[in-house]
């Protein structure tokens, strides 16, 4: 079987350590993540997790069993590149005074469909949204004017044919509904408590 | 601290109270029924310990000797019993000691929550005295963890964990309570049991489909072959499991975790599967035309080499954990759910079937397997005692109605293969990790959780060694467990190895043990050796019969080979009987 190109959806429940233990389900088959991104969906409570993988059907398939098992999980699904939407988001950092005598500024905004985020004397920021091949594109045209620094984002993927998850979780629910995170608010409280 | 004495509440309108969170910890388990507790002290669980000693009436704490000892004593109380076992440690070392009974109790789906203390919730982070990142390290094998920083959090927290350990497939659950948690006093609203989690679904739904499309194939089939593993015990579905076979008419096999689900000499029972199983069931695997599996896992030392594993076979599997499906083996019907529901309906739908000219091949190989391997072994002509004479010395005296917990390596195999077994939960092994030192204190829980029935735990030279000092938890609580040391003077195992695969280059397993006697006498626990045929029934007879824990050693030959054993990397159907 050929490997190709999976995103990951896996919609969960917000708890501190499921990252870790979304993360070792990969790490313990020697399996490495190319992008992953946590953020909040449609529902509230419910935090969802965007992975790109290459790796066979086959695997993929148990690796979504193995992530839908854990008890915070609510669901996992995979999809190919054609079954989603995607996109990165990517931010250039380049030297303004290159740039401005060298290039000519909106040419390059035009054709990367770029805009710049920041200009000042010293440097500019440039930020470009697209697929891969998109950002790496700017990243070529702007090494020769002294590329700072770049930074590209994890994919943020919709899937095509999803109806959302509102009616999935409204399955799930019955009589419980997401418990509110709790976080540890005793850090800061160092030096007011004695301990034995 | 004031310990509140919480009588049950029926009423209504819950009543607040203020308690600590230590105080919270033990309501959830009085709440949840728990009696046994196997725990060890120390500073980061001091004052659910404080809490503890005005307990000591309602919850029955036992002191091991290692956090390793705890896990496995409630490994085997859980096993035993079908309850949830208990454990209490401390931070750092404490929750540490407890990873190995964890990954155990993970890879054999035993249900355990287990309570660690940690560090004040602001020392988090700063590498305080005996801090560990328990939750990081535990995550791989617990079914779920949690961290509880303030102690409102802990009744609902707990109740969590008791249904999570407990249900679909059942795992151990660490809860790590930091110390200002423990102490924390909050408004009490009684303890509500967990019933449902919307993340989590524990019982898959069963699809009809797929059970009519089972029965189909199986009411077509010529050779049916059911394997079963723990889940049927788990699942407490014996019943159930038999109505089906007996139906069907269908020869079962069971993997070493399914062991004592049905009685052992139950005329369509036909022997263990696996790398030391009988020869029978292995060689029909590859030859069978559907192949059941339920509540088992296809595991590699099931299975052997896999790209040569009944592939002729249509598969069905029966499983409470969809993850399971496809994992190793391909399955041409998935039955997904709970085999205590799906079991009857898929028996609902069999046809009543004669199956005797294919249980009879079975029978054919078991005459073989008789004849070159089980009588050598259980008659042996040698001088030297054989581990297999033992059990069946141990089966002739106790009617094969004791609870035999075994350790890991030779002694385990020929425990398995030939204990006789009349009831469910009697055989208690580690079967998936592999632990050596597992079984004295996991004999020591199994004793807790079935106090009424004997437990004689079956241990080899090496294994003993590794948790020996559980011993004292016997001698200070009393419990009556029969240990028998089968003494080899080797590592046996990795010894038959080296000696089939590795040019006999004995290489570290030539193991010194010191006067297992002598030791157990230290501890105050009687004991006896023996090494010559003519007393081995009598010192079988006097352990079984001693008030009281015994412990007899009973010296066998040295380089004796657990046979017959499919060799790895090899299919099951060219497993080698010598």
């Amino acid at each position: 079987m050929n490997k190709a190109e999976y995103t990951i959806t896996v919609y969960t429940e917000n708890q501190i350590g499921l990252l870790n233990r979304i993360a070792i389900i990969f790490s313990r088959r020697k399996i490495n993540v190319d992008s992953l991104n946590t953020s909040p969906t449609e529902v509230e409570s419910v935090h969802r997790f965007t992975i790109v993988i290459i790796e066979t059907e086959d695997v993929v398939r148990k690796l979504c069993r193995q992530i839908e098992k854990q008890v915070d999980v609510l669901k996992a699904f995979y999809n190919t590149e054609e079954e989603i939407v995607w996109q990165e988001m990517a931010l250039y950092k380049v030297p303004t005074d290159e740039i401005a005598e060298k290039v000519k500024v909106e040419r390059l905004l035009r054709e990367y469909g770029a805009r710049a985020v920041v200009i000042r004397k010293d440097y500019t920021v440039f930020e470009t949204t697209g697929h891969r091949e998109e950002t790496a594109g700017l990243i070529r045209a702007l090494e020769p004017f002294g590329l700072i620094e770049f930074v590209r984002s994890a994919r943020i993927a919709i899937i095509k044919d999803s109806s959302g998850f509102h009616e999935k979780l409204k399955s799930y629910e019955l009589a419980a509904p997401g418990e509110e995170l709790v976080e540890n608010e005793f850090l800061n409280q160092q030096d007011e408590v004695f301990t034995m | 601290m004031e310990t509140l004495q919480l009588e049950k509440q029926e009423t209504i309108a819950p009543l607040v109270t203020q308690v600590s969170g230590s105080v919270a910890v033990l309501e959830a388990m009085i709440a949840e029924n728990v009696n046994e507790i196997f725990g060890y002290p120390g500073g980061a669980i001091m004052p659910i310990y404080d809490a503890l000693y005005d307990y000591q009436n309602k919850l029955n704490h036992i002191l091991v000797r290692h956090e390793q000892g705890a896990i496995h004593a409630a490994q085997g109380f859980a096993r035993a019993s079908g309850k949830t076992g208990i454990v209490f440690a401390t931070s750092g070392p404490g929750a540490t000691n407890l990873v190995t009974g964890l990954a155990d109790a993970m890879i054999d789906s035993t249900p355990l929550v287990c309570i660690t203390g940690q560090v004040f919730a602001h020392l988090l982070g700063t590498d305080a005295f005996q801090e560990t990142d328990v939750i990081n390290i535990t995550t791989p094998v617990t079914k779920w963890n949690y961290q509880v920083t303030d102690a409102t959090e802990i009744p609902a927290v707990l109740a969590k964990a008791f249904y999570i350990a407990a249900s679909g497939r059942p795992g151990p659950v660490l809860i790590d309570i930091t110390k200002n948690a423990q102490l924390q006093v909050f408004d009490y609203k009684g303890y509500t049991k967990c019933q449902h989690i919307r993340s989590y679904r524990p019982k898959p739904i069963v699809r009809k489909e797929y059970l009519e499309e089972a029965a189909k194939l199986i009411n077509e089939a010529k050779k049916p072959f059911v394997i079963f593993g723990q889940g049927i015990i788990l699942g407490s579905a014996e019943k159930e499991f038999t109505t089906f076979i007996e139906k069907g008419n269908l020869p079962a096999a069971w993997t070493i975790m399914g062991m004592s689900a049905i009685p052992t000499d139950h005329p369509l029972g036909v022997g263990m599967l696996g790398m030391h199983g009988n020869y029978g069931p292995n060689v029909l695997t590859n030859e069978c035309d559907v192949l059941i599996a339920v509540g088992m896992r296809f595991d590699d030392r099931v299975t052997g080499r896999l790209d040569k594993y009944a592939r002729q076979a249509k598969v069905i599997h029966l499983d409470i954990d969809p993850s399971e499906i496809d994992k190793n083996v391909k399955t041409t019907v998935p039955v997904w759910g709970d085999c205590k529901e799906t079991l009857p309906m898929l028996t609902a739908l069999l046809d009543k079937k004669d199956n005797s000219a294919w249980i009879e091949r079975f029978a054919e190989f078991a005459r073989e397997e008789l004849n070159t391997c089980i009588t050598p072994e259980l008659n042996p002509e040698s001088e030297e005692l054989t581990m297999g004479e033992v059990i069946k010395t141990l089966n002739e005296l106790t009617g094969g109605n004791a609870i035999v917990v075994t350790d890991v390596g030779q002694h385990q195999m020929v425990a398995c293969r030939y204990t006789k077994y009349n009831s469910s939960k009697s055989n208690i092994t580690s079967g998936g990790l592999g632990t050596m030192g597992f079984a004295l204190p996991a004999a020591i829980g199994a004793k807790f959780g079935a106090p009424q029935r004997t437990v004689v735990a079956i241990i080899g030279d090496g294994g003993v060694q590794m948790t020996i000092q559980e011993l004292g938890t016997i001698m200070q609580t009393g419990i009556a467990v029969k240990i028998m040391i089968l003494n080899n003077q080797f590592l046996g195992m990795v010894r038959q190895w080296q000696e089939l695969f590795m040019d006999k280059r004995y290489s570290f397993t030539d193991i010194k043990s010191p006067d297992f006697v002598k030791v157990a006498d230290g501890y105050g626990i009687a004991g006896r050796k023996v090494s010559d045929r003519i007393d081995l029934a009598g010192a079988v007879k006097e352990m079984l019969d001693f008030d009281g824990s015994y412990l007899l050693e009973v010296m066998v030959g040295k380089e004796n080979n657990v046979f017959p054993m499919v060799p790895q990397g090899c299919s099951v159907s060219e497993i080698r009987l010598k």
